[in-house]
């Protein structure tokens, strides 16, 4: 009586993955076709896997809570009379279906699917050992480090992608795999005329001369990493030259310089407070949250969203009394003299306090070759949109955090006086980290504020007018606002978002919380 | 990123048009208001509408034949998720909720019609005769199709949304100038037939909808739009996508439309019967407004416990068409026990048969697959493929892998 094995099945479109949450059933289990086996969740939901088989289950083969490859043996069912006491214990996954197992295979890994898939049929190029740039610059389909797989609906199951072997291999001296297809046309008759099969598409970029090489070798004579690499490098105060490169011709990729990055942070203790002083290198201010699982998959959904981006907007009716009040007694006081000050100072003062309770709305959504991250960052670079000549212009307070209410306020004044005087610097609209839109300013009750790129939260204000409200069972007039605030779902979700407003809402209805 | 800077939107729909809205609007919340129903939700069947009469004229064995096709179709639905979680294919778009309205309709056609499905008509294919397993080749990727549509007139599956809606249209109009060109030529006239459009209210928001709607009122073409409302396009609900119920647009394009309850089989059958010979009599479209719930995921990729409350699909299970109809089959006794057995008994042999089909689907040659360029045969397509086999016959391991595209 044969071995019946049911591999873990693709149950969304394109998933490569899955948890096992439960297992239904244990060894010796007697289980008919469609009966429950056990509860897995994928990226995309948690979904229970019925039997394909009949017959008595002989040996779990794979262990809960462990992330398992599509297409990995997860059970052994039997005829009754198989049932052998089997161990239930975890088993080791299939070899081939692990990861690690194809890291280094980047080259065996190239699509070996013409007939299906002939426009992707370029052959895939190692990236060579040395850094010198020299090899003919063949296009490469991936990144680096990133597996190719299905992406959609893949058939009963996932394709393993391996280079099948020729019949009759032809190796020229020192050829790279780019040649291969060079060497498959020569194997064969001739490509039919009026066609262009995809398996010849790689050969004619494949052919570079090597003096056009020469050449752009050249003028490259710098470290080789994309601008928005060289740009946090020089944020972060590396020199590209110090880091190790990984990449295609000795590129920097970003994974090294997070890496190198990571390196460097761990020489120094790590603060416990949640606010870094500023005097600190930036790169310690901010702590790197891998993006994986659910996190990840709710990512990629919110980003690839047709309809919308991923914002979810929030808006909170508040009684600012109390700040109207405060507001102008700060402007009676003599400290004070001078500056302006107006509700937006409660604000963003506010804003602040809540931000420290709620951590990840002070972050950003940094997607690297190695996956995504969230970086939170332990400092609060307070942007403020600003009507100017130029247009809607998003300065920041750098180290908001830091600042005493009247330093904020002198800020806040500076900030404006030269926003409007149309003289904001580009540097201080950079690394801003969140932002505030006083649209009441333009005598607006509330609307959906759009995040500012390199954010995840902004706060809208309101219009403050006198309202109608209930105070203990009587109307009274009340000085009242709206606060809207938009999140990036991809990183706050909804009660998160709900506690930040809350709290904002707290300072604005009583500005004497802030003293605590 | 100074150069991308945020923006402020803000709905700015005018007072008045939204007191309007929300009038209309209340006709959804009441439901019943406008929507033809014979059967409640306990079973009982009520003479408020003059569709009773027709319903009323259905003998026992036709009666039977509903269930018996609602619960055949569930079962059959059932088997397929099952089997695309064990790997067997693909996708499966679960029809579990809407055998009501997919049945009822799919017997009010007659074989002369046309119908141009959307990809989860599984039950009006059950109506029309298509082997059901051959349902299952294209969500196992073996298949574009899976079946002749010539002989069931059942169209092919179309998997983006709307795109059938003007080919139903232009079927449709096709079907008059047959018959002008027939009677200009003293020929006897075909037999008068109909074209039923299928779709959901996610692709009620296509353009596509929109021009087939126009193209269908001018030509007063015989095709009745049938929209199966189930409540959800994928993850946005209806009143997101329509301000005012979806049947009330027929009266802008100026041609009836109606909502009937869409898990009431007895009334979508009586209404479709209605606009159908309405259509083929040369009075032009209907649109009809089932109003259903998808019980299940929009796919078998979908979790829409993600989107939607428990509560709400809880509601929804009180008013299920199978359970509904059975109350009213036994209250009628028109049924009883041993019929109930003898479905499901049917039921379970459908789906071990659909199973074993699926397990014995060979996937097409590449020789197939190329042939089905063209209609005819074409000498670049044979030079292409002779080139190809020798390409695939180069591989070391070609003769343990028969030639299958690359598979």
């Amino acid at each position: 009586m044969s071995k019946q094995i049911f591999n873990l099945p693709d149950v969304g479109e394109g998933l490569t993955e899955a948890d096992i949450v439960a297992w239904k059933v244990k060894p010796g289990d007697t289980v008919a076709i469609n009966d429950v086996l056990c509860e897995i969740e994928t990226a995309k939901s948690l979904v229970e896997l019925p039997s394909p088989f009949e017959g008595t289950v002989l040996e779990l083969l794979a262990p809960e809570h462990e992330t398992i490859e599509v297409g990995s043996p997860i059970i052994a069912i039997g005829a009754a009379t198989d049932a052998a006491p089997a161990a239930p214990g975890p088993a080791p996954v299939s070899p081939s279906a692990s990861p690690e197992a194809n890291d280094g295979g980047r080259a065996p890994s190239a699509p070996a699917v013409p007939s299906s898939a002939p426009s992707v049929a370029l052959p895939s190029v190692q990236p060579p050992a040395g850094a010198d740039g020299a090899n003919a610059p063949v296009p490469q389909m991936h990144e680096p480090g990133v597996e190719s797989g299905p992406l959609v609906g893949s058939g009963p199951k996932a394709d393993a992608v391996k280079r099948r072997p020729r019949r009759q291999q032809i190796t020229a001296p020192g050829s790279s795999l780019g040649d291969s297809a060079a060497q498959q046309s020569e194997a064969q008759p001739a490509v039919p005329s009026g066609t262009a099969m995809g398996i010849n598409g790689g050969a004619p970029q494949a052919a570079a001369t090597p003096e056009a090489d020469n050449a752009v070798a050249r003028l490259l004579t710098r470290v080789l990493a994309k601008p928005p690499v060289r740009r946090i490098a020089k944020e972060l105060g590396i020199n590209l030259a110090d880091v190790p490169a990984t990449g295609a011709r000795g590129e920097v990729t970003r994974a090294d310089l997070e890496s190198y990055q990571v390196q460097r942070e761990r020489e120094i203790a790590a603060a416990p407070k949640f606010w870094e002083p500023a005097k600190k290198p930036s790169d310690q201010r901010i702590e790197v949250v891998p993006v994986r699982g659910v996190r990840k998959a709710t990512a990629k959904a919110m980003v690839d969203s047709a309809f919308t981006a991923p914002h979810v907007s929030i808006f909170v009716d508040v009684d600012a009394s109390r700040t109207m009040e405060f507001v102008q007694r700060l402007k009676k006081s003599r400290e004070f003299e001078n500056i302006k000050v107006s509700p937006l100072l409660i604000l963003a003062k506010a804003v602040i306090w809540a931000a420290a309770r709620n951590p990840s709305v002070n972050s950003e959504w940094v997607s690297t070759p190695k996956g995504d991250e969230i970086h939170v960052k332990h400092f609060m670079n307070l942007g403020i949109a600003a009507a100017t000549p130029r247009g809607l212009l998003v300065p920041n307070i750098k180290n908001a955090q830091d600042l005493s209410l009247k330093d904020l306020a002198v800020a806040l004044n500076d900030l404006a006086t030269t926003a409007r005087a149309g003289k904001t610097k580009a540097a201080d609209m950079q690394g801003g980290t969140l932002t505030v839109t006083n649209i009441g300013a333009l005598g607006i009750d509330i609307g959906t504020p759009i995040i500012n790129p390199g954010e995840v939260a902004i706060v809208a204000f309101g219009t403050i007018k006198q309202k109608p409200w209930v105070v203990s069972g009587e109307v009274i007039p009340r000085w009242i606002t709206t606060l809207g605030g938009s999140f990036d779902h991809r990183v706050v979700d909804g009660d998160l978002s709900a506690r930040f407003m809350a709290d904002v809402a707290a300072i604005m209805e009583e500005p004497a919380l802030l003293l605590d | 990123m100074a150069g991308e800077l945020p923006t402020t939107e803000f709905d700015d729909i005018p007072e008045e048009l939204l007191d309007e809205l929300e009038a209309l609007a209340q006709e959804r919340t009441e439901g019943h208001v406008n929507m033809v129903q014979l059967l409640d939700e306990e079973g009982r069947f009520h003479h408020r509408s003059h569709f009773a009469e027709r319903a009323s004229a259905w003998n026992g064995d036709e009666l039977r034949g509903l269930y018996r096709d609602m619960a055949m179709i569930r079962r059959f639905d059932a088997e397929a998720t099952a089997l695309q979680r064990q790997g067997q294919l693909s996708l499966w778009v679960p029809v579990r909720g809407q055998e009501a309205a997919q049945i009822g309709s799919g017997r009010a056609t007659l074989p002369q019609d046309y119908i141009f499905p959307t990809y989860r008509e599984h039950g009006v294919a059950l109506t029309r005769g298509v082997e059901l397993g051959e349902l299952l080749r294209q969500f196992r990727g073996v298949s574009n199709g899976g079946w002749d549509p010539t002989e069931t007139n059942f169209h092919l599956y179309t998997l983006v949304l709307a795109a059938q809606v003007p080919h139903a249209v232009g079927y449709a109009m096709a079907l008059q100038r047959d018959a002008s060109r027939a009677a200009g030529a003293g020929r006897p006239l075909p037999e008068s037939a109909a074209v039923v459009a299928y779709f959901g209210d996610g692709a009620s928001s296509e353009g596509d909808i929109h021009e087939s709607m126009v193209f269908a009122a001018s030509f007063k073409a015989p095709v009745v739009f049938f929209c199966q409302n189930n409540q959800w396009a994928i993850s946005v609900p209806t009143q997101v996508q329509s301000r005012i119920p979806l049947h009330n647009r027929a009266k802008g394009y100026g041609f009836p439309g109606l909502r009937v309850d869409g898990n009431d089989v007895l009334a979508v059958r009586a209404v479709t019967e209605w606009a159908l010979e309405r259509a083929r009599s040369g009075k032009g479209p209907v649109l009809i407004e089932a109003y259903t719930y998808r019980q299940g995921a929009h796919t078998t990729a979908d979790d829409p416990t993600k989107y939607r409350l428990t509560a709400e699909e809880e509601s929804w299970l009180a008013k299920d068409p199978v359970t509904r109809f059975e109350k009213f089959l036994r209250a009628e006794g028109h049924a009883d026990d041993a019929f109930f057995a003898e479905v499901a008994a049917e039921g379970d042999a459908l789906a071990a048969k659909s199973r074993k089909d699926v397990l014995a689907f060979e996937p097409p040659s590449l020789a197939e697959e190329m042939q089905n360029v063209y209609s005819e045969r074409h000498p670049l397509v044979d030079e292409e493929l002779a080139w190809h086999l020798q390409y695939e016959a180069g591989f070391a391991d070609a003769d343990a892998n028969a030639v299958e595209g690359g598979h």
